[in-house]
């Protein structure tokens, strides 16, 4: 019995949160991959773009509200994120065209794309800011839970209750779906077989008769796809601050550099390698130690490996880690 | 500059002061990354981490030694740091002794994680009992109790210190690389900053920090800065004739006098500093060393085959470039006499001086203090511009139009859109910025 309360805490505490919270990062990942693997630039605007997305989803979401239309049981936000992407693709199109597309025909190293990344980031944070402010928002309705704590003690017995809520199954579940179909578009389709081989080698893919402007396009059309679903589902777990947003932008670097950049699959992966490694290290392993252990070795201290202030240390720290023994990732990306 | 005497007629000389001191800072730091981007092309996103620690160097000098925090747990706070050398060399020796393999990098693998749990252990009691010392006004070990100047230098070893750890790890890495690695590592150390309280307080702030210059309230009462007031204004004071009128304009005087001193002093202080980064780095760029570094910068083989040390180049100018923006660091926290590590955020401390460095012009010293002072400017002075806009432009609406207000209630937010905008249109009609980089043969 005691065993199975001490399961029973670490999937509360630690397993359900970090697969919701590694599903977030890893979308946001496979967006930063994406962008670096085919435009060949780190995006620093990233964790901007995706508040850009999310905020368009809110407003939609106000507007269905005030409608009075809803999803019942699920939040109205699923339904305002359709309309959210049409949008946000006109707006990577949009800066596509007026911002970076002029050093791509110029072959601008790739640092000062990054730059103009830079410069991208101020103005989406500035409009940001200015058309929804920067407080904190809520805008999640609907169901909050699927099963609550004390619901699963009276079910089972146990001490220790399970919380799910349903924004974290809605989480990892629209990811699940979202990255197959991406997976299956990128390993499956012409499309996506001709977005990879110019990723790998850009001249040999224009001398196969590839389109560099359709894969161009077509990379911001799936970032705009990503960044709005990524950023609209950290806001309905957690909520919806810009700042926060900016500062996600360093977790999320970190997952895609772990899973080697411009490698999709390591991304995803890396999202989650961040979300468990920032969780595991930083949880007060005691209550579990006094289910597992005799009661004579119960722990005096919180049995803590680092405190919760290190969260984003720990991310940094193994992309630092990663970084000095394998440069290309666990799962070999881009030679750099 | 003209920009800046205009805002002291306009809207006050105290204001106008402050953004000219908090220019030369600011210029001070572009020059640190100017160094490092345009003479060598290094691409350091961590100035911000090396700014903090400029700003702790400011603490651990000026602050005054808290006595019983350092007998409720200096000793174990002392062996700590010894520990941590212990572990360096255990590190280093076995780095040197054997072979590399597996075996040897599980090896150093156990002795941090080893050293790691000895230190807590040793640590942590103290730790807490330094903290609990008090902890309203002090709750840390406080520092050296010496004139703040001296963390001026301090900082820059500082900076410089953390900067020879990073250049080790990340200098190998494509630019981008570098780019990330150092954004990320500097939000370690503002991390730790903020939360090793027995060391800096944490967000709890050090605040009173000594200063280098006399304070306002005293100045208030010496009688020669009086009589200086006086003297400088007797026009005005002429004018008015009862005698309690001219006690009362004079007394005004006094104190709007002082802080304008005040800050006279600080501005003084820290053109020195400046002027003397500018001789320095001018200096060194014309020198065969600035040659090398351009040659390095433009094409790193090359270079390489005629027999320059890229890698312990590219370090050392690392070094150097971050020990300057430790020293802005350490100024910064000089001229506002306190040290709040919750406010040290990417988008200030890093990302607004790249904007100088490219704005201003790369690999030109005094483009980078160009950028230092324009781009400061217009982020303090962008709210009242955008505001001025607003109205212009909203002149139509009625004042109690929603659109209105929310446009005024969001105006410090227009100095993102402009520094954005800013940057890239220099980006694009002017890449090599305002005052590009020219080197004359001579």
């Amino acid at each position: 019995m005691d065993f199975l309360n001490a399961i029973i805490l670490l999937l509360n505490y630690i397993f359900v949160p970090a697969l919701t919270y590694g599903s977030q990062l890893a979308l946001g990942a496979i967006f930063v991959t994406l962008i670096y693997g085919i435009l060949r630039f780190a995006n620093f605007a990233t964790g901007d773009m995706m508040a850009f997305g999310t905020m368009v989803t809110i407003l939609i979401t106000w507007y269905f509200q005030s409608k009075g239309i809803s999803l019942g049981v699920l939040p109205t936000a699923l339904l305002a994120i359709p309309f959210a992407i049409i949008f946000m693709i006109g707006y990577m199109l949009f800066i596509d065209k007026f911002v970076f597309r002029y050093y791509r025909v110029q072959k601008s190293p790739p640092v000062q794309l990054a730059m103009v990344s830079i410069g991208v980031m101020f103005v989406t944070q500035a409009v940001v800011r200015i058309i929804i402010g920067p407080s904190d928002r809520r805008f999640f309705d609907g169901e909050k839970f699927i099963i609550k704590a004390g619901e699963f003690k009276e079910m089972t017995g146990l001490n220790e209750g399970l919380a799910i809520k349903s924004s974290q199954v809605i989480t990892i579940f629209v990811t699940l779906v979202l990255v197959s179909i991406l997976f299956w578009f990128l390993n499956k389709t012409k499309t996506g077989k001709s977005m990879r081989a110019y990723s790998d080698n850009e001249d040999l893919a224009l001398l196969s008769g590839i389109d560099p402007k359709r894969v161009v396009m077509i990379t911001w059309i799936i970032a705009g796809i990503l960044a709005t679903i990524g950023g609209a589902l950290y806001g309905l777990d957690k909520s919806f601050k810009p700042f926060t947003y900016f500062n996600n932008m360093l977790p999320i670097f970190a997952a895609a550099i772990v899973g080697g950049i411009g490698n999709p699959f390591g991304a995803f992966l890396g999202g989650y390698v961040i979300a468990f490694s920032e969780i595991f290290l930083t949880y007060a392993y005691k209550k579990f130690f006094m289910y597992v252990l005799p009661e004579s070795m119960e722990p005096e201290t919180l049995v803590q490996l680092l405190s919760t202030d290190y969260k984003f240390a720990v991310s940094f720290s193994i992309l630092v880690i990663v970084l000095l023994y394998r440069p290309n990732g666990i799962f070999k990306g881009k030679v750099l | 500059m003209g920009l800046i005497i205009l805002v002291g007629i306009f809207q006050s000389w105290n204001v106008a002061l402050s953004i000219f001191n908090m220019c030369l800072i600011s210029a001070v730091m572009t020059m640190g990354a100017n160094i490092q981007w345009g003479y060598a092309g290094l691409i350091n996103f961590g100035l911000m981490g090396y700014a903090a620690l400029g700003g702790l160097a400011a603490v651990l000098i000026s602050a005054e030694p808290v006595k019983e925090a350092w007998v409720a747990g200096g000793f174990n706070i002392l062996m700590c740091l010894w520990l941590i050398v212990v572990m360096i060399f255990a590190i280093r020796f076995v780095l040197k002794y054997f072979k590399k393999s597996k075996f040897r990098t599980y090896g150093i693998a156990a002795i941090i994680i080893a050293g790691i749990v000895i230190i807590r252990i040793t640590s942590e009691p103290s730790i807490e009992a330094i903290e609990s010392v008090n902890p309203a006004t002090t709750g840390f070990l406080g520092g050296l109790g010496l004139p703040i100047m001296f963390s001026w230098i301090v900082g820059a070893f500082f900076a410089g210190g953390l900067a020879f750890v990073v250049g080790k790890v990340a200098l190998g890495l494509r630019a981008d690389y570098l780019a990330i690695a150092t954004l990320l590592i500097s939000e370690i150390v503002i991390a730790i900053i903020k939360h090793e309280d027995w060391l800096t307080r944490g967000v709890k702030n050090v605040i009173g920090l000594d200063r280098p210059v006399p304070y306002e309230v005293e100045l208030q009462t010496k009688e020669w800065f009086i009589n200086l007031v006086a003297k400088f204004n007797s026009g005005k004071l002429d004018l008015i004739g009862s005698i309690s009128d001219k006690q009362a304009a004079l007394n005004q005087l006094v104190i709007e006098g002082s802080s304008v001193f005040v800050k006279l002093c600080y501005s003084g202080l820290f053109l020195m500093v400046v002027i003397a980064l500018l001789i320095v780095t001018q200096k060194a760029l014309y020198s065969p060393w600035g040659r090398m570094m351009r040659a390095i910068r433009d094409n790193e083989e090359a270079a390489n085959a005629m027999g320059k040390n890229v890698v312990k180049q590219h370090l050392l100018i690392f070094i150097l470039g971050s020990a300057i923006v430790g020293i802005a660091g350490a100024m910064l926290v000089t001229q506002d006499g306190l040290f709040t590590p919750g406010s040290y955020r990417p988008m200030r401390y890093t990302f607004l001086i790249w904007v100088m460095v490219i704005v201003g012009g790369s690999g030109n010293n005094f483009g980078a203090i160009l950028g230092g002072f324009a781009v400061w400017f217009l982020w303090i002075e962008a709210a009242p511009i955008a505001l001025f806009l607003i109205n212009l432009f909203t002149a139509g609406l009625a004042d109690t139009h929603s659109l209105k207000i929310h446009l005024i209630e969001s105006v410090p937010y227009f100095r993102y859109l402009m520094m954005g905008m800013g940057l890239l249109l220099i980006m694009r009609y002017r890449p090599k910025g305002i005052l590009p980089e020219k080197i004359e043969i001579k």
